[in-house]
Order: C-alpha cells, then sequence, then structure tokens
C-alpha cells in the first residue's frame, strides 16, 4: 500500500518535471554536434557558429568529418548540422540524403558560389596571356601553361575525377582546344593548393580548378569567363558542354530532431547568414595571417559582433 | 634433352619470356567479342560491388527494425536493430575512448555518461580537471626505470618534454588514448582469434588468407563500410584501425603456441590440469615472449594507422597533421609527425622492455622496497598537482606551462622547415626540369604504355607460368585465381596503372636501398644507425611527402614516384644489412682463407648467402609500395585503382567500390607475395640456411 503510494507519487512528480521542462521549450543540454571538413573556411566558420550557440547557453561538439559523407552522418543523427553546402558539389549528396529523410534544409547564406577553372592574379597583371580572363585568349598560349609531362600542350589542373567527371575534358573538346590544352586530375584540394603555391613562387602560369569564397579569395584569383551557363547546355543535359559553370547557393542542412531538441538555436541556425566577404575574412585569418583555427574563430566574433549578434534575437 | 631442361630453371624462364613476348606482339584488340578475350577479359564481376553496397545497406537499415521511444520527441521511432547493435558498441568503445582521453586531458563527458548534460551545465565544478604533463612525464620515465635502464627513462623523458614544449601535448594524448584502447581491443581479439586457431585446425585454415588479405589491403577501403557501420568519430577511426592492427597478434600468438615444447604440456596435464588451466596457466604464459611480441606489433601498427583514421573522425596529431597540410604549413605538419614516431618510439620500446623482462619468482623484498615504486609515484603525483597550482599563480591567466601547455603554443621551428621548403622549391624547380621531361618522355611514359599494351592472355601466361616454375602445379593455380579476379572486375586496365607504378617504385627502391644496405653493413655503427633511421621513417607518416613532392614535381606520376620511393625504400635497407650482417663468421673467414679480397668475399659469398633474405626485404618492399597507392592518389594524375579508392571516400554508394577495388591491390600484393615467399623458401633449403 505505502509502496503503491510513494510510486504514484514519484510517478506525478516525475510527470510534472517532465511537463515543466517541455513547457520553457528550452534547448536541451545535450552537444551540438558541428562538422569540421578540410578546408580553412568551414573550420573557421564551425568554431564561429559554434561560439553563438556557446554564448546562447549550448554545449557544443567538433567532429572531424569527411565534405561528402557528412549528409549520411546528419540523416542518421551523428552530426547535428552542416553550415556550408554547396550547391555544385554537395548538392546531389544533400538532396539524396533529404529524400532518404533525416535531414532539412535550414536556409541559404547571402554568399553565392562559383566552382570554375581560373588563374592567379599575377597571370592577369604580368599579362602572360593577353586577354585573359576570356577564355579566348587560351588559344594563343598554351606553352605558357605548359608542364614536363603535358607534351607541350597547356594543362588544366582539374580537381579529382570523382568531383565532376569528364565535365572540363568535354568542355575542351566543344571549346575546339582539346587539342592545345589536356586535363590533369589532381588526386586531392592539398595537391591544387601545393601547385598554386609552387607557381606563384616563380610567378609562372597555371590554370587551376578553384572556387570562391575560399583563401585564394584574398590574394586575387581570377577566374575564367566562359561561354554562360543556360540550362540544358552541360553534355548530360544534351549540350555541348562548351558553357561555363553556374553560380550557386550556398546552403545550411541540420538533422531534423534538431529544431525540436534545440528550438532556439535552431531558430538562431536557421536566421545565420554570411555573405562572400565575411566567408573570406575567416578563411584569410587562418591561410594568410596565420592563426589557428579556434583563435581566428574567436577573433572574428569579437571583431564582428554587430553582424552576429542580430541572428540571436 | 628433356631432364636437362627439367633441372635448369633458367631455361625455363627463358621459354617462358618467348612465349610471353609472342603473345605480347601479336595479340591485339579485336571486334569480335570472343578473340577480344584473349586482349582484356569481359567484366563478369563488375555488378559485385553494387551487390555488395545494398546488401550492407539492407541488412545495416532495413532488414529487422524494432520501435523504439524516444523521450525527447515523445514518439516512437522505427529503428534498425543491427544499426541498435553498431551503435551500442561504437558507444562502448567512445566512452573507454573519452574517459582516457578525459582523464589525461580533461572533459566533460565522461561525467556526463554517468549523469546528464543538464548536471554538468548546472555544475561546472565537476567537471573532469586532467593531469599535469608533469605527472604524465614523471610516471612514464619511473615505468622506463623500471622496466628496462636510465637509458630508456631518458628516452621516454625526452620525448615526452619535447611533444609538451613544442605544444603538442593536447593532441598526443588524444592520439594515446585512441591507440591505447585500438591496441587493447586488438589484443584482447587477437588472442582469442590466436587461441582459437590452435586449437581448430579447420579456423587455421580458414583465416589464414583472410590475414593475408587484411595485413595487404589498404585501409582507405574499408573506411567507408566503417562509417556506415559504426558511425563517425574516434569509435570509427579506432574499430578501422583495429582491422588493420589485429592481424600480427592472432599469427603471434598461434606461432607461440605451436612453439611451446611438449614436455611443458605433459607437465601440466600430469598435474591434473583442466583444459582452461593448461591454455591460461600453462601455455600462455610459456608463450609470454611471442606473445608480447605481438603485442608490440600491434602497438606499432595502431601508430601507423594514426593519419588514415583521422579522416573518419578520429581526434589528435593525425587530425591535426592534416589540417596542416591542407594549408601548406609543412613545417608543423613535420612537427606533428615527429610527435607520432616518438611516441612511436616510446611506446615500441616500453613494451619491448615489458616483453624482455624476467619476472623474478625468488626475490625477497622487505616493505619499502616493495612498495617503493608506489610511493614515488604519489610523490610525482602530488608534486605535479602542486607545481600546477603555483604556475597558476605565476602565469595567472596566460598558459600556465606546469599544467597543458595549449596546442600550438609551445616552441615551434615551423619557420626554419617552411623557409627550407621555399628555398629549395625557388631554387630547383627549373634545374629539374630537363630531368622532370625526360623521366617523362623516355622512361614512366614507355613502361605505362607497355604495362597498357599488355594481352591478359600475356599476363595469364607469364604470372601463372612463373608461378609454375618457381612452385610447381599449385602456385600457378593460386596465382592465377587471385588474376582472374581482378581481370573480371570492370578495372583490369586501372589495375596494370598500379602495377606499372609499384614496379618502377620498387625498381627505383630496391636499387637505392640495397646499394646503401651494402655499404651501412661493411660497418657496425653504420648499420646500427641505418636501422634507427628505418624505425624512425617507417613511423614516420608519408603524407608529409606529399606536398613538397607535387611543389617540386606538379601533379604527375613522377611526384607520385618520388612520395612513394622514401617509404618503399625501408625494408630494402633493412633487409639487405640484416641479411649481410647475418651470414656466418665461419663461412666469411673460410673465405678469407681461401684468400679471396673483400670485393670477391662481398659478391661471392656474402651477397649470394643473404639474398633469399635479400628476396624477403624485395617482397616487403612490394608491399610498402602497394600500401602508397593511396598517396598517390591524394597527388592524383594517375588513373589507377588508388584514384577510386580515394573516390569511394565520398561516394554514398562507395562501400562495395572500395572493398572490391581494395581486394584488388591486396591480390595484386598476395601474388608477388607467394611468389617471392616461396622462391625464398626454396632458396634457403637449398643453401642449407632453413
Amino acid at each position: 500500500m505505502k509502496l503503491t503510494k510513494l510510486m504514484a507519487t514519484s510517478a506525478l512528480v516525475g510527470a510534472g518535471m517532465l511537463a515543466a521542462s517541455f513547457a520553457s521549450a528550452a534547448d536541451s543540454k545535450k552537444p551540438i554536434v558541428i562538422p569540421t571538413h578540410n578546408w580553412s573556411s568551414q573550420v573557421v566558420m564551425a568554431h564561429v557558429i559554434g561560439g553563438i550557440f556557446e554564448s546562447m547557453g549550448n554545449n557544443v561538439e567538433y567532429v572531424p568529418a569527411d565534405s561528402q559523407g557528412v549528409y549520411e552522418a546528419i540523416r542518421n543523427g551523428d552530426v547535428t548540422i552542416s553550415h556550408e553546402v554547396w550547391q555544385s558539389t554537395f548538392g546531389a549528396s544533400f538532396y539524396n540524403a533529404m529524400e532518404a529523410g533525416g535531414v532539412i534544409d535550414a536556409g541559404t547564406h547571402e554568399a553565392s558560389t562559383l566552382e570554375e577553372m581560373g588563374v592567379p592574379g599575377y597571370v592577369i597583371e604580368m599579362n602572360l596571356c593577353p586577354g585573359l580572363p576570356n577564355w579566348e585568349a587560351l588559344k594563343d598560349c598554351p606553352e605558357v601553361f605548359a608542364t614536363a609531362d603535358s607534351g607541350g600542350k597547356g594543362r588544366w589542373l582539374e580537381g579529382p575525377q570523382s568531383w565532376h567527371g569528364d565535365l572540363m575534358p568535354v568542355r575542351l573538346e566543344a571549346l575546339g582546344l582539346a587539342d592545345k590544352y589536356s586535363v590533369t586530375f589532381a588526386g586531392s584540394a592539398d595537391a591544387i593548393w601545393a601547385e598554386l603555391e609552387s607557381a606563384k613562387k616563380e610567378k609562372r602560369g597555371i590554370i587551376t580548378f578553384n572556387w570562391t569564397p575560399n583563401f585564394t579569395d584574398a590574394d586575387g584569383f581570377v577566374f575564367l569567363e566562359f561561354p554562360e551557363y543556360k540550362e540544358g547546355c552541360r553534355k548530360e543535359d544534351g549540350g555541348d558542354g562548351s558553357c561555363g559553370s553556374p553560380k550557386g547557393w550556398l546552403k545550411k542542412a541540420a538533422n531534423y530532431q534538431f529544431p525540436k531538441t534545440h528550438p532556439a538555436a535552431y531558430k538562431m541556425f536557421s536566421k545565420l547568414s554570411f555573405t562572400t566577404t565575411q566567408i573570406g575574412q575567416m578563411a584569410a585569418l587562418v591561410d594568410i595571417d596565420k592563426l589557428s583555427h579556434e583563435d581566428a574563430a574567436k577573433k572574428w566574433l569579437a571583431d564582428n559582433e554587430a553582424v552576429w549578434k542580430p541572428f540571436t534575437q | 634433352m628433356t631432364t636437362a631442361f627439367k633441372q635448369n630453371k633458367l631455361l625455363q624462364f627463358g621459354l617462358l619470356l618467348v612465349v610471353f613476348l609472342l603473345l605480347y606482339n601479336f595479340i591485339k584488340p579485336s571486334d569480335d567479342p570472343y578473340l577480344n578475350m584473349l586482349w582484356r577479359l569481359p567484366a563478369l564481376i563488375a555488378w559485385l560491388p553494387q551487390w555488395l553496397t545494398d546488401t550492407i545497406k539492407y541488412i545495416m537499415f532495413d532488414w529487422i527494425s524494432v520501435e523504439i521511444y524516444n523521450p525527447e520527441l515523445e514518439d516512437t521511432e522505427e529503428v534498425s536493430l543491427v544499426k541498435e547493435i553498431t551503435r551500442s558498441l561504437s558507444w562502448f568503445v567512445l566512452f573507454f575512448i573519452q574517459s582516457i582521453r578525459e582523464f589525461l586531458v580533461g572533459g566533460i563527458k565522461t561525467i556526463v555518461t554517468f549523469t546528464s548534460w543538464d548536471f554538468i551545465s548546472d555544475n561546472p565544478w565537476a567537471e573532469l580537471p586532467g593531469l599535469p604533463w608533469t605527472v604524465v612525464f614523471g610516471g612514464a620515465t619511473l615505468l622506463g626505470y623500471n622496466l628496462g635502464s636510465k637509458k630508456l627513462a631518458a628516452l621516454v623523458g625526452i620525448s615526452l618534454a619535447y611533444i609538451s614544449i613544442f605544444g603538442q601535448w593536447e593532441p598526443t594524448m588524444k592520439t594515446i588514448s585512441l591507440v591505447l584502447i585500438a591496441a587493447l581491443i586488438s589484443v584482447i581479439i587477437g588472442l582469442f582469434l590466436g587461441i582459437f586457431a590452435y586449437r581448430s585446425k579447420a579456423f587455421e585454415v580458414l583465416i589464414t588468407p583472410i590475414l593475408g588479405v587484411a595485413q595487404t589491403m589498404p585501409a582507405f577501403s574499408y573506411l567507408v563500410p566503417m562509417i556506415v557501420l559504426f558511425g563517425l568519430g574516434d569509435h570509427a577511426g579506432a574499430l578501422a584501425t583495429v582491422i588493420y592492427a589485429t592481424p600480427p597478434m592472432i599469427r603471434l600468438t598461434l606461432l607461440g603456441l605451436k612453439a611451446v615444447p611438449p614436455e611443458v604440456v605433459e607437465a601440466g596435464l600430469m598435474s591434473g590440469c583442466t583444459r582452461f588451466q593448461l591454455m591460461y596457466g600453462v601455455m600462455l604464459p610459456t608463450a609470454r615472449q611471442n606473445i608480447l611480441i605481438g603485442v608490440n606489433q600491434v602497438i606499432m601498427q595502431c601508430l601507423a594507422m594514426v593519419v588514415i583514421a583521422s579522416l573518419i573522425g578520429a581526434q589528435g596529431l593525425g587530425d591535426d597533421l592534416l589540417k596542416a597540410l591542407n594549408s601548406l604549413r609543412i613545417g608543423k605538419a613535420l612537427e606533428l609527425g615527429i610527435c607520432i614516431v616518438l611516441i612511436a618510439i616510446v611506446l615500441d620500446k616500453l613494451s619491448l622492455a615489458w616483453a624482455n623482462k624476467q619476472t623474478d619468482y625468488f626475490s625477497n623484498l622487505s616493505f619499502s622496497e616493495r612498495h617503493r615504486n608506489k610511493f614515488i609515484l604519489m610523490t610525482i603525483l602530488v608534486g605535479g598537482i602542486i607545481l600546477a597550482m603555483i604556475g597558476k599563480l605565476v602565469f595567472g591567466d596566460g598558459i600556465n606551462y606546469f599544467f597543458i601547455i595549449d596546442t600550438n603554443k609551445g616552441i615551434t621551428t615551423d619557420w626554419f622547415w617552411q623557409a627550407g621548403v621555399d628555398w629549395i622549391i625557388t631554387n630547383w624547380y627549373s634545374s629539374l626540369e630537363a630531368f622532370k621531361v625526360w623521366f617523362w618522355e623516355d622512361v614512366l611514359s614507355p613502361i605505362k604504355n607497355a604495362f597498357l599494351g599488355m594481352p591478359v592472355i600475356a599476363t595469364f601466361t607469364l604470372v601463372a607460368g612463373i608461378g609454375y616454375i618457381i612452385g610447381g602445379l599449385k602456385s600457378a593455380i593460386i596465382v592465377s585465381a587471385y588474376l582472374l579476379f581482378i581481370a573480371l572486375t570492370a578495372w583490369w586496365d586501372r589495375a596494370l596503372i598500379t602495377a606499372y607504378l609499384t614496379t618502377i617504385a620498387v625498381l627505383v627502391a630496391v636499387t637505392f636501398g640495397g646499394v646503401i644496405g651494402i655499404l651501412c653493413a661493411q660497418s657496425t655503427r653504420a648499420t646500427k644507425v641505418l636501422l634507427i633511421i628505418c624505425d624512425t621513417l617507417q613511423t614516420f607518416p608519408s603524407f608529409i611527402y606529399l606536398i613538397p613532392a607535387i611543389m617540386l614535381f606538379n601533379v604527375s606520376n613522377t611526384a607520385v614516384l618520388i612520395a612513394i620511393t622514401p617509404y618503399a625504400m625501408i625494408p630494402a635497407m633493412r633487409y639487405t644489412v640484416e641479411g649481410l650482417r647475418n651470414v656466418s663468421p665461419s663461412l666469411q673467414d673460410a673465405g678469407s682463407m681461401s684468400g679471396v679480397n673483400r670485393m670477391q668475399r662481398l659478391f661471392s659469398i656474402e651477397l649470394p648467402l643473404a639474398f633469399p633474405h635479400i628476396v624477403l626485404g624485395i617482397n616487403q618492399t612490394v608491399m610498402f609500395a602497394l600500401a602508397m597507392v593511396i598517396i598517390g592518389a591524394l597527388i592524383g594524375s594517375t588513373a589507377d585503382l588508388g584514384e577510386l579508392i580515394v573516390g569511394s571516400l565520398s561516394d554514398k554508394d562507395g562501400i562495395g567500390n572500395g572493398l572490391i577495388l581494395g581486394l584488388c591491390v591486396a591480390f595484386i600484393g598476395l601474388i608477388i607475395d607467394h611468389l617471392l615467399n616461396t622462391w625464398a623458401r626454396a632458396r634457403k633449403e637449398a643453401l642449407g640456411l632453413a
């Protein structure tokens, strides 16, 4: 008799506490898991967003993750958010994971993205190939971009083949540049940065795949101007593939439980939006000023309170 | 004539070569699908990767599902049972890694496990503080002294002090916490499977080829399955490490148990041991030496995986190293690499000292002698904590050098290495231009085309023929079976490119490594130095070579080879030196007495006698070169198997691709391994060395 009474009381108290905690709709104290990838702007932004979450009283945790595999991880709940979803490279993985269920679209950054072939700023300044960045200028100076193993042709250093398949070889063919240029696939982003750094030391000509926002923005990287992208101009959509890349969006993704477990944090995250310049600043703090990712985030947060405070309100 | 041919291997090889060249020259691609099978086999198992992906995903996510109530959402969810099981396992592994980690450097998750996030947010005092570095330093040095000597204690102390002063304490402790748990799991699994293989012959036969595959498969190829099964994080990194590190433990346990003298077993039986007592009370203690060498191997394998494990979420030195390379901070990466080498050396020497330490059953120690270590340890702990508190007063809000020096806030030599690399690139890039053009146009490109122009029938004839000459019909069948698997996938041409890159890397490595080995073997001191260099290079993360190689040689096949070769040279140097130094002195004296000079002695006595051992070194060189396929793929321009393995890491259907591609690489390795081992064994018997 006594026992049942005790149980009933404790159940009531328990239920009351439960109701109280849900009524206030406070964020769970479970940490928000933020992924870090292998490029600096993303890592700094992870710590910037983590810093904002912490300022709101949330717990935060960072895990290193592969940039494609992360959407599967968000779906499973191993990771809570992703703050840099690039339309062209990760759009497919993002929508696939959304279709499978478990990932939600948490809004878009103000920054637009571009992934395209380009040259370092000094190539234009020193007029190594007159007429650049217009692509037609390439016809007259393949030798400027030749390397030891390109057989006298100019070389296009493309990202790994798993990024865009045969997009660039097809484009060379369609533009009639195939007899003057050939494509070499780098094995990783690191390989591209190493090449750019090495070329910069001697001011050598180099054409490489790159993207913006990126730390190279601060160094004046120039993207080549190809025939404008139109719906259906790519080979897989029935075109000849001679067009350049489209400007893309930069989205944010979250696990579907995030709005329910951390309503306030989710509200901030969905309002959060950075511009190309701001993202470039974050990357430059690490790549140019050589701060650590954490210190760069702290500095950026301290210097830009006017930017991020409104997101939290 | 026929008997002469049967006995003369050289003649047999000659005939094989003629047949091979004829096939090579006369078989061309054909429009007729049947005739074309002589040129390339149809990709009959091209469906296998996708099937594997679908099967694993089905088992993981759809097979059996259960309903679980989620209190946070106040709703029941349909969850896959298998996934729940693997995730519980992940949680368990992660818990132990975190506990050790937070014990060493502090944190809150261990406490959260027993309470809740709400509790820790309200009670920040409950956070684990971490140990001052001076305590770990003192404790490890004491351990070194007790296991070995003053020398070992000094080695341990200096290494840990270096790590702390260079500001890499936290990442190093994070790595150590992961390595310790991964090693512990590997040792337990290895011990049990080894015992099981000892008891059941059938199991031994079953597991031997699996061990071979696990040791030759590039670790990259099972990273994606690890993410799918266990989720991203330290636990996934640890479990991938376990796959890589367990095989030597199984092998050495089995070897140790087999070497237990029958007299010992009989003595045990006569004393009335049960089966369990016999194994744990008699056999395992007798096999202690081999088993502890196994533990040592496990630790070394775990450290070799530090960087790769960080690709699927392991924190610590590996992750920091990859980030440093990503922003081209070579000097920083080098310092992190040195930390990995240092903890490898420390753990290696400590575990070896432990393996060699004899238990002293007869000593009669007084109370103070028995408890001396505990007393010293307590003193170190208390002293360290007091020192950390003094540090708090002295340094205020700055970095407390007596507690834990913040990451990257220690001394750094980054700028020095950076300047060195800059200097090399500005001064060497152009002068290397002629070499680069020659090496590509006259060496690499022709060999690459020769490999790609090889008809599949010619490859089979050559490989099976060599197998037959060396090991008879059985060998011929084994190597053909490996080759057939690769030929039936969709990736035969890529496998040829991998083979071409490996061949050249091995040729260069064996030439240079062999010469260095021969030179160093002439002096005892040089031998010692060379072996230390080999030990160091072996645990030094090869990822670091990647950036300088690209900066000097662009994204090209040449850069790939330049990055692979230093690593592949290690076994070539080591085995040459060991082989030559182990030639018995009596044979050398016999030679000297017959009046040979030093040159003659080297070429007519020492090298032929050491040759079988050197061939085992070549075998290891091939394995090392194949393991570097991934590094090559990260540079790019290869279009080989490695490129797809790296690609599979970012592909949602990468599970099957990664595993089958990994098998292809493993099978190339196993073909070479089988041929060279069979030959070396026969040769050693002929020389009376076995």
